[in-house]
């Protein structure tokens, strides 16, 4: 409750300085609007059907890109854990072209699909591939070596290893690896849109700000600023949800 | 043997590029990449476009890493001005750091203050947020024994507080390192007549295909070279950390 208080109160201090600001004169009131303005700037945008558009545009951007480079990175890992030799063959690759910027590809995108939703998935693919991948591979090497003789032992086939024994065990790995993938996505979905104009919240912002309507800049901003902390949630909440039976999430509810 | 294992893909990989390649228009084969990385990189734009880059990137950083560091210690510390602060910074961290350049165009004009405004805006963040974290989760017994021996004022910070949270320092600076290397390229790509991520698109917008793959490939040098610098000089910061034992648990 305290905290919920203390928060509050930052906020509003925010707010006000923001508004006290250009109000007198520390700041130009060209280039910082005061925060009401903002606000009211912000409260008309929501209403136009064309924010929503956008917003659905850059969330759909979102979504399939994760979802394609979580399933894949899963996939791969999977396959390149569980099979002999194969990790030892594969990691230097994979070291290599895990730090490429993804930005690195925007002058590709460009040249391959032009502004549209081809340039945002291929930018969001590669950069939150590499995330999920880099976690399942720690979670599969995690198996723990006695139950995975064990399970040999029983004669489990190589399907039922990795289902009821790798998986399991990789969850938690995967779970971290997709919420870190989950905001890398949505920063790179949002830049495809800024920088190749595929259409979006970013192309929204790139226009705003040729045309000089700053507020329009900050209120923009600031509904990105909050999908930010949306998708950061819900991953979240999916991952408390996913990991309900692991011991680390029961303590943390028990306590 | 251990070559093998290190260089088979790669190898095959190149092999696989070399056979795709044949008379392609988006892919030119590797050795026309090479003639033109060869050509475009080892010449003046390396002195006024790759050097000018790198080193915007690194002034951001390292101011970035300064200010989140100096103002996480003391957030840290209190948790009153954490309780107030944290939805503020939790905010701005979520922000993706690129939507910031066209205001900061507004701001700071489109030359290098911009730029490593540009970068010091995205890298700051990580940066401050896992310093409050390391500062917040320190030793009690070890704060304790400090304040029984009188450790207090900057010895404290130095040898208690930074070095008790120098493991979630590094954690974020890792993170702030790739969100640089990002910011930098399209810091660029805006308004801008010169560095990296100018030359990668003026490649592109003028058809010099192979041109620009050598671009992608020295970026995603660029950004092994730096993370392989990094893990070093965290193996050098986190040395005591990982003697301990306590990485591992």
């Amino acid at each position: 409750m305290r905290r919920l208080l203390h928060g509050l109160l930052g906020l509003t201090g925010l707010l006000a300085l923001l508004e006290a600001a250009p109000r007198l004169g520390l700041v130009d009131a060209r280039f910082l609007p005061p925060a009401s303005e903002i606000l009211r700037t912000l409260a008309g945008e929501l209403t136009t059907a064309g924010l929503w558009l956008a917003l659905g545009e850059t969330m759909r951007g979102w979504a399939v890109g994760l979802a394609l480079a979580s399933g894949l990175a899963v996939a791969a890992g999977v396959v390149i854990g569980v099979v002999p030799g194969l990790r030892a063959a594969t990691s230097s690759t994979v070291e290599f072209l895990r730090p490429i910027p993804s930005v690195a590809l925007v002058p590709l995108a460009t040249l391959l699909f032009g502004p549209s939703l081809g340039s945002t998935l291929l930018l969001v693919v590669y950069a939150s591939f590499w995330q999920v991948l880099i976690q399942v591979l720690y979670g599969v090497a995690a198996v723990d070596p006695v139950a995975h003789d064990t399970a040999r032992s029983y004669g489990l086939s190589a399907w039922s290893r990795v289902r009821h024994l790798v998986w399991p065990t990789s969850l938690p790995y995967v779970m971290t690896g997709l919420r870190l993938a989950a905001a890398v996505a949505f920063i790179l979905a949002v830049t495809a849109e800024l920088v190749i104009g595929s259409p979006g919240l970013g192309a929204e912002i790139q226009v705003a700000q040729s045309s000089g309507a700053v507020p329009t800049v900050y209120a923009l901003i600031v509904v990105a600023g909050l999908i930010g902390i949306g998708v950061n949630t819900a991953v979240r909440l999916l991952e408390r949800r996913v990991l309900a039976w692991h011991p680390a999430v029961r303590e943390e509810v028990a306590g | 043997m251990k070559a093998v294992r290190l260089l088979g893909l790669p190898v095959l990989l190149v092999l696989l590029w070399w056979a795709v390649s044949g008379g392609s228009f988006y892919l030119p084969s590797p050795d026309r990449v090479a003639v033109a990385f060869a050509e475009t990189w080892f010449s003046d734009r390396l002195t006024g476009d790759v050097l000018p880059s790198v080193g915007r990137l690194l002034a951001g950083y390292a101011l970035a890493a300064l200010l989140g560091g100096w103002l996480g210690v003391p957030i840290g510390l209190s948790p009153r001005l954490r309780a107030t602060l944290e939805p503020v910074l939790e905010f701005f961290r979520a922000i993706p750091p690129p939507v910031l350049v066209p205001l900061i165009m507004l701001l700071a004009g489109i030359d290098t203050p911009m730029k490593v405004l540009v970068i010091v805006s995205g890298c700051v963040w990580p940066v401050l947020l896992n310093t409050v974290e390391g500062v917040r989760a320190l030793d009690e017994v070890l704060a304790d024994t400090c304040r029984m021996y009188g450790i207090r004022g900057w010895p404290r910070v130095r040898g208690f507080v930074l070095r008790g949270a120098s493991p979630q320092i590094m954690a974020g600076l890792r993170q702030a390192l790739s969100i640089g290397i990002i910011l930098m390229v399209i810091s660029e790509m805006f308004a801008s007549s010169s560095g990296l991520g100018f030359t990668i698109v003026l490649f592109q917008r003028q058809f010099q295909i192979a041109e620009m793959w050598s671009g992608i490939l020295l970026l995603g040098l660029l950004g092994l070279g730096l993370s392989l610098l990094f893990r070093r000089l965290e193996r050098w910061v986190l040395s005591w950390y990982y003697g301990s034992g306590a990485a591992r648990a």
